[in-house]
């Protein structure tokens, strides 16, 4: 560690001047002097207490000291719901923010479809060009603002989930079906091992596809140009958990970023020199999804040999199961 | 005889997209741009279908599907929602209101929009 990143640690303002917050309102500043506080006055009461033996005057000592921390606790409870309102408020933003970018959005994408059908005359070639590229931001930018919102509201506990039963491998069968041909273009073998005895989940189908399908892409994004191999596999854990994990032979992740894999906006080094696609908030949510559905994510990874992405959801109870049978 | 489409939308760059697309089909587009007009049109015309969104001015979405729905005249016209509302309160609600089929509009292209008109209509 160097002088710098020393100096920048002993700087316990830093978190509170990211949230505009003054030296009176910061919950660190604030625990800082009541340590301070509390040393001095032991040893006030230490050096009053060795000259006079007046236990009056002890005692009123020991009241002020109270009563100033009373004051400084008080403040103290303030500065943290300051915080917490200048995070919500930050949120607040961000998702007022996405919905007021999503009715211009349409707009723009439904008279962008209209131009492109067609329907509105023939276009040449170079125009149908521009065209595309404008779509194609277009698309990118409502995935963008779709995935904020989504990160806000797993932030906030507002991401609702509608569980029922389904088939995990029905599901990873499907896809798989639906991205060979494009792995087999990029030369990537796309593999499934399924689990032979049942792998019924009770879960939100459509989010649990959102998971699966973003660790699929990652793994296709990352898997070597020439020879690379995904393989999804689905295995039971002591008949509690059902585990998906999705393995691919690609670049890996350096060990010093892999705290930082599942934060927000992360984006390996790695991607940004190859010039790959994503907002880098689908690790993020794929794990708020996960973790709501009653599971866990994490991955294991080596730079230059792979990585292999997984996550776990909890096995229905046979009650579970027969109830929804019964109602179908 | 032309199918009468009313559409209800604030906004006029999103109507505009859509109707075009809906004329050029055959239907005949009626609009309004806000929710006490959108009921008014529906009780006095009559469309086939009605294009809704939620978020709209003096009466919001929901309040105009609770009406059309008590309405004998017009409880029966099929109502497609199109909005960005997509909570899922908001859906469930809107679909125990009476509402056919619920679009969130971001994810929706054109002609996925003309497809379900298409398809209601046939009914």
């Amino acid at each position: 560690m160097d002088l710098k990143t020393l100096f920048k640690k002993l700087d316990f303002m830093a978190e509170c001047r990211k949230y505009g917050l003054g030296f009176w309102q910061c919950p660190n500043s604030l625990f800082l002097m009541m340590g301070v506080i509390i040393i001095v006055a032991m040893v006030l009461t230490y050096f009053i207490g060795i000259r006079l033996v007046d236990p009056e005057v002890v005692i009123a000592t020991v009241c002020i000291v109270t009563i100033v921390l009373l004051v400084i606790g008080h403040s103290l409870v303030n500065s943290f719901a300051r915080v917490a309102e200048a995070n919500r408020m930050k949120s607040e933003f961000v998702s007022i923010v996405s919905h007021q970018l999503r009715t211009p959005l349409s707009a723009l994408k439904w008279s962008l479809d209209l131009l492109r059908s067609k329907r509105l005359g023939e276009i040449n070639q170079k125009q149908k060009e521009y065209l595309d590229i404008i779509n194609e931001s277009g698309i990118k930018m409502i995935k963008l603002v779709n995935d904020l919102l989504n990160v806000n509201r797993i932030e906030e506990g507002r991401f609702t989930i509608v569980p029922k039963l389904f088939s995990l491998s029905t599901v990873i069968e499907e896809m798989v079906n639906e991205l060979k041909l494009m792995a087999q273009a990029q030369h990537i073998e796309l593999v499934f091992k399924n689990h032979p005895k049942g792998s019924d989940i009770y879960a939100d189908e459509e989010k649990i596809r959102m998971v699966i399908q973003n660790l699929v892409d990652n793994a296709i994004k990352y898997s070597k140009k020439e020879g690379g191999k995904v393989e999804i596999t689905l295995n039971k854990e002591k008949d509690k958990f059902i585990k998906v994990s999705v393995k691919d032979n690609g670049l890996g992740i350096p060990a010093m970023v892999q705290k930082q894999v599942f934060g927000k906006f992360f984006r390996g080094d790695n991607l940004v020199k190859q010039k790959v696609e994503g907002t880098g908030l689908g690790l993020f949510i794929a794990k708020g999804i996960v973790r709501i559905s009653g599971g866990e994510m994490n991955f294991d990874s080596k730079e230059g040999i792979g990585s292999d992405f997984w996550f776990t959801l909890p096995v229905p109870s046979k009650k579970l199961i027969k109830n929804s049978e019964q109602k179908p | 005889m032309d199918k009468k489409i009313l559409f209800v939308e604030d906004e006029p760059n999103l109507q505009k997209a859509i109707s075009e697309v809906l004329v050029q089909e055959g239907y005949k587009v009626l609009k309004a741009a806000d929710g006490e007009e959108g009921l008014k049109v529906a009780q006095t015309e009559k469309p086939h279908l009605i294009l809704l969104d939620l978020i709209l001015p003096k009466k919001d979405g929901f309040e105009v599907l609770k009406e059309l729905k008590a309405d004998e005249k017009t409880k029966d016209i099929p109502v497609v929602v199109l909005t960005n509302l997509e909570g899922i309160g908001d859906v469930e609600k809107a679909l125990s209101l009476g509402a056919t089929t619920y679009l969130v509009k971001a994810n929706y292209e054109l002609e996925d929009v003309l497809k379900t008109v298409k398809s209601q209509l046939k009914e």
